[in-house]
This record gives C-alpha cells, sequence and structure tokens, in this order.
C-alpha cells in the first residue's frame, strides 16, 4: 500500500512536474506501468478519494477531543451557572429549581459577608501580588548574572510551586502559630510580643498573602529570567557604549524590553488572586469555610464554597461565580487600558 | 572588541548576588526542610518554644500513622490515578489539536483558535456548580473520574503545542510522509508524534505538577472518607482529623515528596519548561 502509487498531495504541492494527470484523477500517480484495468483504476481513484476525504476531515478529529470536553466541561457549566443564578436551587435537591430573576444578585449587593470577601480578595491580592512580582523582578536579574551553580537556584526557586496549596497552607499554620510558632519567636529574639496571626484582620491577611508569596515568587522570576535572556544583546552593548552602569542598563533597557512579560504575571496574578480559595480554607484551622472567626479573611472563592457547600444555597453560589467573572472581566478591561497607554507613552 | 564581551549581559555575580540567592534559596527550601523536621518530632514538642531546628527520633512513627489512620498510602495511589492521567489525556489531545493548529489546513481554523485560547480566561468557580449537580445526576461523587475528566483537555496545552510544532516540525517532513503514501493518523504517529516528543515530555511534567496540587474542585467532588486525592485528604488532617500536629506534618511531608523527587530527578527540564512556555505564551 505504501508507495504502491506515488501521489503528490494535491493540496500542499505547488507543481506537480512528474505527475501526468490521468483522466477523472487530479494529481494522480504518474503512468509509470500502464497496465492500468478497470479494477487498478476503481482501486486508484478510491484512494484517492479516501486520501481526500483523510486532508479535508482529519484536522476536525484532531481537534475534536478538545472540543469535546470544553463543551462538555467548560462552556456548558459557564452558561448553566448563569441559568442557576437565576434560580433558588438547594443542595439537597439540585434538580427543583424555582425561578427568582435576579433576587440573588439583588442579595448580593445587601450581603455584608460579600462586601467584606470582596474586599478581603482586593487586600490579599494586593498584598500578595505586589511584593511578589517585585522581589520576582530582582531575584530574575540576579538569576541573570553568569553565576556558579546557576541551575540549583533556579529548581531552589521553583520547589515551592511545587508544594501544594494544603501542604504549604499546613506548615505556615504551624509556623504562623500564636504561642509556639517560629516566627513569633523569631520576631519575640528581637523584642517583639507574641502576635495572634490567625485571629488578627491585617496579620491574618498578611500571613496568608505570605504563603501566596511563598509559593509563586520563584515561578514568576522564572518566567521574568526568560524574558531578560531574550533581550537582544546589542540593546546591552549600545547602552553600555553610551555609558549606562549596570543599575541604569536595568532601568532604561531592561525593565522596558520586559513590559508584555510584565503585563502578563499581572494579569495572571490577579487571575490568581481572584480565585484564592485553598490558602484561606485551610489557614482557618478546623473552623470550616468562614475565614476566620470573623470573616476576617474570607475571600470571594471561600464565600463561594461557604454558600454553596456548607449553606448549602446552590443558586446564591452561581450568582457569586458569575459576580467573580465580571470583577474579572473589568479588571481584564482596566490592565488592557492600562497596557495602551504604556506603550502610548513609551 | 573587548569593550563589547564586558557590555553584554554576561557579568559575573559578585558577592552580594550571592547572599541575595542563598538568603532567598534558604526561604524557599526552609518551609519544605522544616515539615521534616516537624515531622519527626512528636506534638509535645512543637508545643514548646524554641521550635525543634534538628531531626527527632519520631519520623517513621509519625509517617505510619499519617500512612494508616489518616489513609495517605490510597490517597498518593488515587493522585497518582489522577495525575496520571490527566496528564496522559492532555499531552495526547493538546499534540493532536496543536499539530491542526500548527500546521493543517482547515475552515474556521482561526476563529477555533480564538476560542480555545479565549477558554484561558474562564475561571473554574464559573463551572463548579453545574459540575457538581452534573456528577451527584451520574452519581460520581467520590469516584475518581469526576476529578480526571472534567479537566483531562487543556486550552494551554493545545496553545503550547501549537507553538512547539509550529517550528519543530517542519511541513517538508509532514509532505514527504503524505507522497509516501501515509494517511493523517499515519503521520501524527510516525512523524508528528516523535518531533513533539521533547514538548509533550515537559507539558506532561507540568499537568502533572498541576494536577497533583489541585484543589478547588476536588475538594468538592470528593469525600475525606470516600477516595479522596492527597489534598483532599491533607485537608481533613488540618481540620483536626488527627489532632497530633507532627503527624498532619507527616501528611504534609507524604503528600510533597513524590514532586520533591521529581524535581530533583527532572528539576532542569521542569525549568526549561516553565521558561520556554514563558517566551512563548
Amino acid at each position: 500500500m505504501r508507495g504502491s502509487s506515488g501521489r503528490p498531495p494535491t493540496e500542499h504541492s505547488t507543481t506537480p512536474e512528474t505527475a501526468v494527470p490521468s483522466p477523472g484523477e487530479e494529481g494522480a500517480a504518474p503512468p509509470r506501468v500502464q497496465v492500468s484495468s478497470a479494477a487498478e483504476e476503481r482501486r486508484r481513484a478510491r484512494r484517492s478519494r479516501r486520501y481526500r476525504l483523510d486532508v479535508k476531515w482529519s484536522p476536525y478529529a484532531f481537534v475534536m477531543p478538545f472540543f469535546v470536553f470544553f463543551m462538555a466541561f467548560g462552556l456548558f457549566p459557564l452558561l448553566y451557572t448563569g441559568w442557576a443564578s437565576l434560580h433558588r436551587v438547594e443542595l439537597t435537591a439540585p434538580t427543583d429549581m424555582e425561578w427568582v430573576g435576579l433576587r440573588n444578585f439583588s442579595r448580593l449587593l445587601e450581603d455584608e459577608f460579600f462586601w467584606n470577601a470582596l474586599k478581603n480578595t482586593v487586600t490579599i491580592g494586593l498584598i500578595s501580588t505586589v511584593p511578589q512580582l517585585l522581589m520576582a523582578l530582582g531575584i530574575a536579574h540576579l538569576l541573570n548574572y553568569r553565576l556558579r551553580g546557576s541551575m540549583f537556584f533556579r529548581v531552589a526557586a521553583l520547589t515551592p510551586y511545587a508544594t501544594s496549596v494544603a501542604a504549604a497552607t499546613l506548615v505556615f499554620v504551624l509556623l504562623f502559630g500564636r504561642d509556639y510558632g517560629m516566627i513569633n519567636w523569631a520576631l519575640g529574639l528581637v523584642g517583639f510580643d507574641n502576635i495572634d496571626w490567625q485571629n488578627g484582620e491585617w496579620t491574618s491577611q498578611l500571613a496568608v498573602s505570605t504563603i501566596v508569596i511563598w509559593r509563586w515568587t520563584g515561578y514568576n522570576a522564572l518566567i521574568y529570567l526568560a524574558a531578560m535572556q531574550a533581550i537582544p544583546k546589542d540593546l546591552y552593548e549600545s547602552a553600555a557604549l553610551d555609558g549606562a552602569s549596570r543599575r541604569q542598563q536595568f532601568i532604561h533597557v531592561t525593565i522596558p524590553s520586559l513590559r508584555p512579560t510584565i503585563l502578563f504575571t499581572c494579569v495572571v496574578s490577579t487571575i490568581g488572586a481572584t480565585q484564592l480559595f485553598g490558602e484561606p480554607l485551610l489557614f482557618n484551622g478546623g473552623a470550616g469555610a468562614t475565614g476566620g472567626a470573623d470573616h476576617q479573611f474570607q475571600t470571594l472563592g471561600l464565600y463561594l464554597y461557604e454558600q454553596g457547600w456548607v449553606n448549602l444555597h446552590l443558586g446564591r453560589a452561581s450568582a457569586i461565580a458569575w459576580a467573580m467573572f465580571l470583577i474579572l472581566l473589568v479588571i481584564g478591561a482596566v490592565n488592557w487600558l492600562l497596557a495602551r497607554r504604556l506603550s502610548k507613552s513609551a | 572588541m573587548f569593550s563589547a564581551k564586558r557590555a553584554g549581559r554576561q557579568f559575573h555575580g559578585g558577592r552580594i548576588t550571592y547572599a541575595v540567592l542563598i538568603v532567598f534559596t534558604a526561604g524557599s527550601l526552609f518551609p519544605l526542610v522544616w515539615t521534616a523536621i516537624a515531622a519527626s518530632r512528636n506534638s509535645s514538642r512543637l508545643a514548646q518554644t524554641p521550635p525543634p531546628f534538628w531531626f527527632g527520633g519520631n519520623l517513621f512513627k509519625n509517617l505510619e500513622i499519617a500512612w494508616t489512620d489518616a489513609n495517605m498510602g490510597a490517597a498518593l495511589l488515587n493522585t497518582t490515578i489522577v495525575a496520571g492521567s490527566i496528564a496522559t489525556g492532555t499531552v495526547v489531545f493538546s499534540t493532536l489539536a496543536g499539530f491542526a493548529f500548527a500546521k493543517l489546513r482547515f475552515r474556521f481554523k482561526n476563529l477555533l483558535l480564538v476560542l480555545v485560547i479565549g477558554t484561558m480566561m474562564v475561571p473554574p468557580q464559573l463551572s463548579v456548580v453545574p459540575l457538581y449537580m452534573l456528577i451527584a445526576e451520574l452519581s460520581w461523587t467520590d469516584q475518581l473520574q469526576s476529578v480526571i475528566l472534567p479537566t483531562l483537555v487543556s486550552a494551554f496545552g493545545v496553545f503550547f503545542m501549537r507553538q512547539y510544532l509550529i517550528e519543530a516540525l517542519p511541513t517538508e517532513l509532514i509532505e514527504a510522509a503524505r507522497v509516501d503514501g501515509a494517511n493523517s493518523w499515519r503521520v501524527v504517529w510516525h512523524v508528528v508524534f516523535p518531533a513533539a516528543r521533547p514538548a509533550m515530555a515537559v507539558l506532561g511534567m507540568l499537568t502533572f505538577v498541576m494536577a497533583w496540587n489541585d484543589f478547588f474542585w476536588p475538594i468538592i467532588a470528593l469525600t475525606q472518607n470516600g477516595s479522596p486525592t492527597v489534598q483532599v485528604a491533607l485537608t481533613g488532617l488540618g481540620r483536626g482529623y488527627i489532632p497530633d500536629q507532627s503527624v498532619i506534618m507527616a501528611g504534609a511531608l507524604l503528600g510533597t515528596l513524590p514532586l520533591l523527587i521529581a524535581f530533583v530527578v527532572f528539576g532542569k527540564h521542569i525549568v526549561g519548561g516553565i521558561m520556554q512556555g514563558a517566551v512563548k505564551g
């Protein structure tokens, strides 16, 4: 079968010089041996038809698994969440849906816990993302020097990324312990009183942010490092010829060249911060999804979980999900506008 | 010549560079090392100040309690099945789709590609409620397919493979195989998969790490008493299922160790993969 008739591909090859088209079959085999019985002719026609069908349809077969799974587990749930948010649905009887229109949404607007969770999400997002990205930028700059053991530093920087939210948070709960935690012990050495990290508003948010910063700084540093290594060397060379110091090169060459990457990490980190869930859930010790005794570190993701799977209100959980989506879209639009202004002013 | 060489980025790191990097590395590794230290002590030692800084003698006892009482052994097996299936599915389906988007011609190609990229923006929270209803309807609660199937394909994977194959797979190679009479599936098997192998390995590792650590959906779909993944089992530990802190740390250690070992072995490739994905993504 293979190579029995050398068919030049009909669509891809530009000039099939060797092929002499035989009737009824464009781009068929060169008539090397002319024993084309009727059966042979038919077989060739069949093969050529099969070939054209193959070229036409197999691309769809290749992309189909992705779209089938995406429709079933991505697009359909997305739309259905919108539908469910307009209903009263309880977890105990998810098939009994009672139409309530926009009530779930209007209820959210006057729900102090929703606003509290939104505020916490923004605060924790800021105090985790901003230091994280700044540190990552600095570390990436250092990793970009010629170093002994540079691969060791890179792999070590990435190990927190391999640690799960659950494992990392459990460790940090111990480290941030009020009475015997290592952080209070270390602070005690320099004269601070024990801090109740879990129950304070600011302290608990700072502690939750620390877990996020620990897990993601190295990852972001490697992304910046990759972008730094893609900056053409002659930019630095001409800057150096103009007498720019290392620091000036960093500010005037590295940072501007990194602008798209920085924007990319900002967007990704913002999306991640909006969905923050595991850290506040487990930082709570045994107390469940409230995010602390006074909801002091309850995030939107956690509030959604509490409404849906602790209080069993799936309709309200859906409304929170859509609210989160809308917030993300707004953030995305702001990011985009900022990026446009930045690139205009450059 | 000399000055141009010096002007490039290849400055040697100075002492301060090393000092800062060593501090940063220590900060990255310390919580992990301390997990092991705490797991080797007992809970009364952990409730004393100063906290322990070196290993004690209880490591194997604590690991055993976590392994049997908290079912970490079963959880590790479940997580391996879940992460392995998701990584395999993602790699195969992403390579197929990535190949089609990189090298084949078909109608609606650009539209479909935009759709793929657009799906990366949709947060997982938007789908949990209907997904939960779906698996409840199918009586799939606590069964591993309820966490495998929804994560089996990834838009990032498709995009990653497409970017890789555009350059790594010469179109002439595909044409040559076609001229030899290979149909599309043979082309995939004999030409695309071999050419894509490095990127497939990287994507497989990244997906495995992500699936291993996934938290939000597994904790909704699986329970601690059914067939939990490691992350769900750890949640049970943290909620005072077993109140002994050193056993909790032993569990955390068990859940992290397999990936840490993988990092020691494949660290270079994982780092390379993330950096490669970063430049192209």
